[in-house]
């Protein structure tokens, strides 16, 4: 079993990424489960998503507590102590983080680190606003290609079943993060 | 076969209800189960699906709606949750007094004080003495295959009841998970349309519901508690037609690894997985523990419970409610079919996930362990244990 745990704010589309992710891999054959941690959502707070994926039917229904993955949609929220981005992180794991700085400028232990600008590959593709980008479908290119357990083909085949608009956009976005990842 | 995809529970109840060929859908949104109705409506606006949406100003009002619509012929089902199933509670009694087969699914979510979106059964146990049929989904692929044999059950001539289908809120009904979806021609040869035995009709007039004196009241009641009790074996028929239709298999009861265990966990809903995950752990260091599962909770599966509780020492019951005063209700109602039985288990009540509170495998370690106490000092202490409860003030 491979479990990722998305963090984010509420407004961009962390759960959805969980979803188009979870889509993604049961094309490839995969067993799936994806879902959010619901709270009294609002724009701006921190919120988290979850997707387990196996060869096998998947049985358990709990919150994920020792991610494989870790995809960080807002750098901001490493500093935050409650959103605990790190939490149970399995030795060897990855983070995946949106910003625009180098992986070496983070230290998370043992797991591997991976940097895309998703912020700026979003604007660029007119993914929401300056203010309030969508970065959901480019950070999940930087997974396909800094994971590889999900091919970036299967990726923005869900991504067009799945988005509620500008679907090339948003798999112009996918793809473009998928080049421009760092640490891989 | 059907077509495999990955969706959410509420969708599953609604693609369900759309294969079921329901005509008419009375709804008023509430958290959980809004996608219900929002799905209904984009398949109606996409031609997918003939049936009238009524969009009330209540749930009782959709309750209503509901037993008016039943009562006309029309195949009807709706959804709630919590706040909503309680609006509903008065009308849920004349349904099922007016043998109305009607369908609901319900995202089984916490009840208030204090508000609280996320899941517990207690919305749906509260209901236990409605009249209506209860199932229990584990899954999204439950939460759609039990819909569609509700209204086979519901609408038999030997039960003619109204059925309510539980899935548990967010873990199930925002929870992405593959689900095969049956196709059209296979659901039509399994459930054919509704043929109601009475119906409201202008040409030949007939009343529902009406004065029950003490002459006859009691009788249309001895009615109702016939029909739950043929419902047993009519549960067990189309369970077994289901299964060899689209080849799943489902159960009152389901065992896992009992045979030779000394304590048995008893769940209902989403945990269940999750039971099992932690018995095959428990298993591996020699723990004899096995794990059980109620999809059916009205009508109760006494035969089915008696078996069981003859296979273990303990029967440790985990209870997704509370029936303050006395502890679980799952735990009472075994306690009760088991009470003239010679031989019975020693029986521990857990409560369990209240108000959403995440159910892991440890909480099913820490029951064992507890149920393992019991064994050792062969007596049961304590009958009630919260699991995984903070320090309370």
């Amino acid at each position: 079993m491979y479990e990722v745990r998305f963090h984010g704010r509420g407004g961009q589309g962390a759960v959805t990424a969980a979803n188009i992710l979870s889509v993604a891999a049961f094309k490839e054959g995969k067993y799936v489960q994806a879902f959010p941690i619901f709270g009294v959502e609002r724009r701006g707070a921190p919120v988290a998503a979850f997707l387990r994926m196996d060869d096998k039917p998947i049985d358990i229904k709990y919150q994920i507590y020792e991610p494989d993955a870790v995809v960080i949609q807002d750098p901001s929220l490493i500093q935050l102590k409650e959103a605990n981005v790190a939490g149970g992180l399995k030795a060897g794991g990855k983070v995946i983080i949106n910003t625009r700085k180098e992986p070496s400028e983070f230290d998370f232990g043992d797991a591997k680190v991976y940097t895309v600008d998703a912020t700026g590959i979003a604007i660029e593709n007119k993914l929401g606003t300056h203010t309030n980008p969508i970065v959901n479908t480019a950070i999940l290119g930087a997974y396909a290609r800094a994971v590889g357990n999900v091919s970036i083909d299967s990726v923005t085949e869900a991504i067009m079943e799945m988005s509620p608009a500008k679907k090339e956009a948003n798999v112009v976005a996918a793809k473009a993060a998928y080049e421009k990842v760092v640490g891989v | 076969m059907g077509v495999k995809q990955v969706v959410k529970g509420n969708f599953a109840t609604a693609v369900a209800a759309k294969l079921a060929r329901v005509d008419v859908v009375p709804a008023y949104p509430i958290t959980p189960s809004t996608l219900f109705p929002e799905q209904i409506s984009t398949y109606i606006a996409n031609g997918e699906m003939d049936a009238e949406l009524l969009l009330t100003e209540s749930e009782h009002s959709a309750m209503s709606a509901a037993i008016g619509a039943s009562a006309s012929g029309a195949r009807v089902a709706t959804a709630t949750a919590s706040q909503g199933l309680k609006l509903m509670s008065e009308m849920l009694f004349i349904a099922s007094g007016m043998r109305l087969p009607i369908v609901t699914a319900v995202g089984n979510r916490a009840l208030s004080a204090p508000i609280n979106i996320w899941c517990d059964h207690q919305d749906t146990i509260a209901e236990r003495d409605s009249g209506w049929l209860q199932f229990y989904a584990e899954n999204n692929q439950n939460a759609l295959d039990l819909m569609l044999m509700a209204f086979k059950i519901s609408e038999d001539r030997r039960v003619l009841l109204p059925s309510m289908v539980g899935l548990d809120a967010f873990v199930l009904t925002h929870t992405m998970e593959g689900v095969d979806v049956p196709l059209q021609e296979e659901v039509d040869e399994f459930l054919p349309p509704y043929k109601p035995v009475y119906t409201l009709d202008v040409k030949n007039p007939m009343t529902f519901g009406s004065f029950g004196t003490p002459a006859h009241y009691m009788e249309f009641k001895y009615q109702q508690w016939e029909a739950m009790e043929n419902a047993q074996k009519v549960i067990d028929e189309v369970f077994s037609e289901f299964y060899e239709k689209f080849g799943r298999k489902y159960e009152k009861v389901s065992e896992y690894r009992t045979d030779d265990a000394d304590i048995i966990i008893l769940t209902m809903g989403s945990m269940s997985g999750t039971a099992r995950a932690a018995v095959d752990s428990m298993r591996e260091k020699g723990i004899k523990v096995g794990a059980a599962k109620l999809t059916v909770f009205r009508p109760f599966p006494f035969r089915e419970i008696k078996d069981l509780s003859r296979k273990a020492k303990v029967l440790a019951v985990a209870d997704r409610n509370i029936s303050f005063g006395f502890g679980g209700a799952v735990f009472a109602e075994i306690a009760g079919a088991l009470i003239n039985e010679k031989e019975k288990p020693m029986l521990i009540d857990f409560i369990i996930g209240l108000g959403g509170r995440d159910i892991t495998q440890e909480d099913f370690y820490k029951i064992a362990e507890i149920s393992k106490d019991a064994i050792d000092k062969g007596k049961v202490e304590k009958m009630v244990h919260w699991i995984n409860l903070r320090e309370v003030q």
